[in-house]
């Protein structure tokens, strides 16, 4: 064994080169994104009028309910439902961003690098391909903290939401650990969308309005469970994608567990927070396999770097 | 003229094909629907969370469902017009053998958007049978107002492909934004056009950009034609039937000379710049 093949495989080394390999991801997308001026228009400005019509929408039913309403206790409840409605707007509009940059940054981003022909030049380099997504991964979640900040300081400016926050930490670990998971969840869709090919554009579209729905990014979720028949079903469905759960905790941290009197949450945060944690580690793991298994298949088919296909 | 019809056809005709040839019939059938539907079924739990929090509400529920199912037409006419430049452009990167091919680019782009039109047209009549035979939605749909109906509907879509000419015209000269203006441009339409809740929700200033775009009465005609709703102010009560389709016909020239000017204007800038063929990928 030559010198040099020693030092390869040295732990020490090994480290260093994949922690490179996640800066050097990372840095087109937090410093290449910040050379194009145009993006914080079109990325963090724009999408924040979507998130503003659906407020308007409760704003409007709560003009509606207050036309009918006399008695200062019924309109304080009203009052106080639909400033927790509209926080919850808000909150989904932040974790939006971050799942549409899951989707479409890293679920469809090494199919999208063998449609330009990078992926050829990632499948050489010597790093370990889980530092490439989790390059990957690092500057998606500090690119789209700009749009999300955005979305939180105008729900509080503009829409004059109160948050009112307990518990700090329990609420950072949260969004940390559900972050943690969806792009776990990004990682593992990366390799299974190069399987897909195609469809794999299709996919990453058929899921954002059908998650916005089963994973309440604009309702608490529990007003899903509520439906009789199939709206548990279709409630536990989108828990397991990170951001229904995450939503749900984040919304009974910063609103307060009696927010909606209390009938619209699905667990106690600390037991979301567990299950978060438990999918976390679920989504890397089955991110590491797929990515083996798909880049043994790709080559064994030789078809790594057939474009359009 | 031949030219123009005949890069039109062939442009949808390619346009159908990328959209719908990566899958089985049946599976684009599926994802054609699932997508609307799960946009409106996002407004209807909105709708059953505050009705379980503080009461029933037909008539706003009523308004907002028949707005929002509309509103397809303006997501996908924009998107499939103004994502033709960059898809060609960063995706295919077939941008510059169209681009020199002798045809008329802005009608090649027209062409594209005509599938994503066709494709709206039935999530839309999906969308409102579901509302109808689901969930209550009441519809008053009288067979004397169906060309009142068709008349609005061809001026609605026709300002929708001018606004997103120029929108197009724009993307030659920006980055890979597809996604940001998907999302952003027909954002704005969805705050200040009425589609979702009436004007008179809306702050003052809100309410007069509202009042300037054409889109706003395309809606409120829809409206009065399909689900006449009563009890709800929507501040243009002062406005004829026939008033409005005069003013979506005024609009819709208006829009279609600023997409030429646009288009030829960002075409310009991007030659003079050498973007037509740029790729931008982080």
């Amino acid at each position: 064994m030559t010198g040099a093949t020693v030092h390869r495989t040295d732990l020490r080394y090994r480290l260093g080169l994949n922690l490179r390999a996640v800066v050097g991801r990372a840095y087109p997308r937090v410093i290449g994104a910040n050379r194009e001026p145009s993006w914080i228009f079109f990325e963090a400005f724009l999408p924040l009028l979507g998130i503003a019509a659906y407020v308007f929408i409760y704003q409007a039913f709560g003009a509606r309910a207050l036309e009918d309403a006399s008695d200062p206790a019924a309109v304080a409840a009203i009052l106080a439902n639909t400033n927790a409605l509209v926080a919850s707007v808000v909150l989904g509009g932040t974790m939006v961003s971050f799942w549409l940059n899951v989707l479409w940054s890293m679920a469809s981003q090494l199919y999208w690098e063998k449609e330009i022909g990078n992926l050829q030049l990632y499948m050489m380099a010597p790093m370990n391909r889980m530092a490439l997504l989790g390059g990957m991964a690092v500057g998606g979640m500090l690119m789209t903290s700009t749009r999300a900040v955005a979305t939180l300081v105008s729900g509080v400016v503009i829409f004059g939401v109160v948050f009112q926050v307990a518990d700090p930490l329990l609420l950072f670990a949260v969004f940390f650990v559900t972050l943690i998971a969806l792009y776990g969840m990004g990682m593992m869709f990366a390799s299974l969308y190069l399987l897909w090919g195609r469809e794999a554009w299709h996919l990453s579209a058929l899921m954002e309005e059908p998650i916005f729905f089963a994973s309440g990014f604009y309702f608490p979720l529990g007003g899903l469970a509520r439906i009789p028949g199939w709206g548990s079903a279709v409630a536990f469905a989108g828990t397991i994608i990170p951001a229904g759960l995450g939503l749900d905790a984040l919304r009974q941290l910063t609103l307060g567990a009696t927010a909606f009197g209390g009938t619209l949450w699905l667990f106690t945060p600390q037991v979301e927070l567990a299950i978060l944690a438990i999918l976390a580690v679920v989504f890397l793991v089955l991110a590491r396999y797929a990515l083996a298994y798909l880049e043994m298949l790709a080559k064994r088919e030789g078809k790594l770097t057939s474009r359009h296909q | 003229m031949s030219t123009h019809w005949r890069t039109f056809k062939i442009a949808a005709w390619l346009g159908w094909e990328m959209d719908s040839n990566w899958t089985e019939p049946w599976l684009f059938v599926v994802y054609s629907i699932v997508k609307p539907v799960a946009g409106a079924f996002i407004l209807v739990l909105m709708y059953f969370v505050f009705w379980f929090l503080q009461g029933q509400d037909q008539a706003a529920f009523d308004y907002m469902y028949v707005g929002n199912a509309f509103f397809i037409f303006v997501a996908s006419t924009l998107f499939g017009t103004f994502q033709v430049i960059q898809s060609d452009r960063e995706w295919y990167q077939t941008i510059r053998y169209v681009y020199i091919s002798p045809i008329s680019y802005y009608t090649y782009i027209l062409g594209r958007a005509a599938s994503k039109v066709v494709v709206a047209t039935f999530a839309v009549l999906v969308t409102l049978a579901f509302g109808t035979l689901f969930l209550g939605v009441h519809l008053d749909f009288a067979l004397s107002e169906v060309p009142m109906f068709l008349a609005s509907l061809a001026l609605g879509i026709a300002v929708l492909l001018a606004i997103g000419i120029c929108l197009g015209g724009i993307s030659f000269l920006t980055a890979k934004h597809v996604h940001g203006l998907a999302e952003g441009i027909p954002g704005i339409f969805y705050v200040f056009c009425a589609v979702l809740y009436p004007l008179s929700v809306l702050p003052g200033w809100a309410q007069t950009i509202g009042r300037g775009i054409p889109l706003t009465y395309w809606f409120d005609i829809t409206r009065r034609i399909l689900s006449p709703t009563t009890g709800i102010d929507t501040t243009l009560e002062g406005y004829t039937d026939m008033g409005i389709l005069g003013l979506l016909l005024v609009s819709t020239l208006v829009f279609f000379g600023l997409s030429v000017v646009i288009f030829r204007t960002g075409e310009y800038f991007a030659r003079k710049a050498g973007k037509i063929d740029m790729t931008t990928s982080y």
